[in-house]
């Protein structure tokens, strides 16, 4: 398949573009990445996710695919040979995809709430809540990886992939409120699968550098607390 | 009714409440699949023990326990019976189209149910910024309703419904009931002909009809969950 037939518009610090970046690496697919920049978004982007217009989108065949978990199951059903990405049974892919949900719909707003909690009292409130996420999650690792290394398994898959793009975010919240999220003695399994998961062939090369990511993290939260002292006065 | 491809060993239970639109899409794909199953009411007050150790995360409807195995969130159940019950198949075969349908039914959970539940138990500022954002999508879901043309009436392909009519299908009484408890207008005829169409034309279908409910009905308990909300609001 012609590189240009794969083309990936993402941006560096998205953990949502991350997971289809580690999708196309699973499967060996070549594509042409295209960072975009946030803040002045392409017309290639704007005509591919008109309803959001948000990375990541996947391009394949000139078709556009958005939404990062419909762009891994895409991945996972356009090149359907080995390795896979979601599980054959359909009560285990039920259970991926329920996780994977949990994780989108409960856990990252907790971690994106972390940043928005105004005062010390919420500030707590939050981290608490995003640790509580984590205990479920150690709970929901021990099942699914039945004493492997991932949530799949023996190789990454769905939910490795959709919690794993957080890790580096996760440490951007660690460092910024000086506290441990992912705890070893409460989460052993999670914290023995999140240096896996960093050091996976498919993770390695894509993951941004969380140094790079927290100190774009404080850029950006630094700005917006200019931003809104500005406009509270 | 015939079952399709289910043995007479296989077990599927529904843990539903009768006013949930999401229990109703469930409701539907089993249906649309021809498979029999056993319906249970739960009470929400007293949660059965069945319900608290099917869905521990969440303790919420519905739940689809197949063979004893249970299955929670409306969008996963739904992909599950799909994927499990290969006949009559309720997403596209074609990967591309498959994504797509994906991307609608995340849209109208996040956009539109989401944001519908919000209007509902809300007021004020809170309510006005919720009712807003509805209408933004409804502008949305009406472009899309609108590319339908000629034959095709729904999103599914094939002239038949499909995973996007289902998810989309709380349109179908709910919201109207909603904006009548919660004081504001979403439905507009005028602004929205083509949801409008849709509308019309998924509540004649013989498989959708007879589920229905009646409007009284769940203007009462509609009713009661806007109090019980703003009344929790107002004690805090």
């Amino acid at each position: 398949m012609a590189t240009s037939d794969v083309k990936l518009l993402g941006a560096w610090p998205s953990p949502f573009a991350l997971r289809v970046h580690i999708a196309l690496n699973i499967k060996s697919i070549d594509y042409e990445c295209l960072e975009e920049n946030l803040l002045a978004k392409s017309q290639l982007l704007l005509q591919s996710n008109p309803v959001h217009k948000k990375v990541p989108v996947l391009i394949h065949h000139d078709k556009p695919i958005c939404e990062s978990l419909a762009i891994v199951q895409y991945i996972d059903e356009a090149w359907s040979s080995a390795p896979s990405i979601l599980p054959s049974d359909p009560y285990d892919r039920a259970v991926a995809r329920f996780w994977a949900a949990y994780i989108d719909d409960k856990w990252f707003p907790w971690l994106n709430g972390v940043a928005n909690a105004q005062g010390a009292e919420a500030k707590k409130a939050a981290l608490d809540q995003v640790r509580e996420g984590l205990v479920v999650l150690e709970e929901a690792f021990g099942k699914c990886s039945k004493g492997k290394d991932f949530f799949s398994g023996d190789r990454i898959g769905y939910v490795d992939i959709a919690l794993g793009c957080f890790l580096g975010w996760v440490y951007v919240a660690e460092k910024r409120n000086d506290v441990k999220l992912l705890v070893e003695d409460k989460m052993p399994g999670l914290a023995a699968w999140a240096n896996k998961f960093c050091e996976d062939g498919t993770v390695k090369d894509v993951m941004p550098d969380k140094d790079e990511l927290l100190e774009f993290a404080n850029m950006i939260l630094e700005a917006r607390a200019k931003l809104n002292a500005s406009s509270n006065n | 009714m015939t079952s399709g491809a289910v043995l007479q060993e296989e077990q599927v239970k529904l843990l539903g409440s009768w006013y949930s639109p999401f229990v109703k899409r469930v409701e539907w794909a089993l249906k649309f699949k021809g498979i029999e199953y056993e319906y249970v009411e739960e009470d929400l007050i007293n949660k059965s023990s069945l319900l608290l150790t099917s869905n521990p995360v969440y303790k919420k409807v519905p739940v689809l326990l197949h063979n004893g195995n249970p299955i929670a969130q409306t969008l996963v159940i739904i992909e599950y019976i799909d994927e499990t019950w290969k006949h009559n198949p309720i997403l596209p075969q074609d990967p591309h189209e498959r994504a797509k349908a994906r991307f609608w039914a995340d849209f109208i959970e996040v956009k539109l149910t989401d944001v519908v539940r919000t209007a509902l138990i809300t007021q004020g500022e809170q309510q006005e910024k919720a009712v807003k954002e509805a209408k933004e999508a409804m502008e949305v879901l009406e472009g899309e309703a609108a590319k339908l043309k000629g034959e095709r009436v729904f999103f599914g392909g094939n002239n038949g419904i499909g995973y996007v009519d289902i998810v989309l299908g709380l349109m179908c009484g709910w919201v109207e009931v909603i904006e009548e408890v919660g004081g504001f207008k979403l439905l507009d005829p005028q602004k929205q002909p083509h949801i409008h169409k849709w509308v019309a034309n998924f509540v004649e279908l013989p498989l959708i009809k007879p589920t229905l409910l009646p409007k009284e009905k769940l203007m009462i308990h509609f009713q009661m969950i806007r109090q019980a909300c703003l009344a929790l609001v107002a004690r805090k």
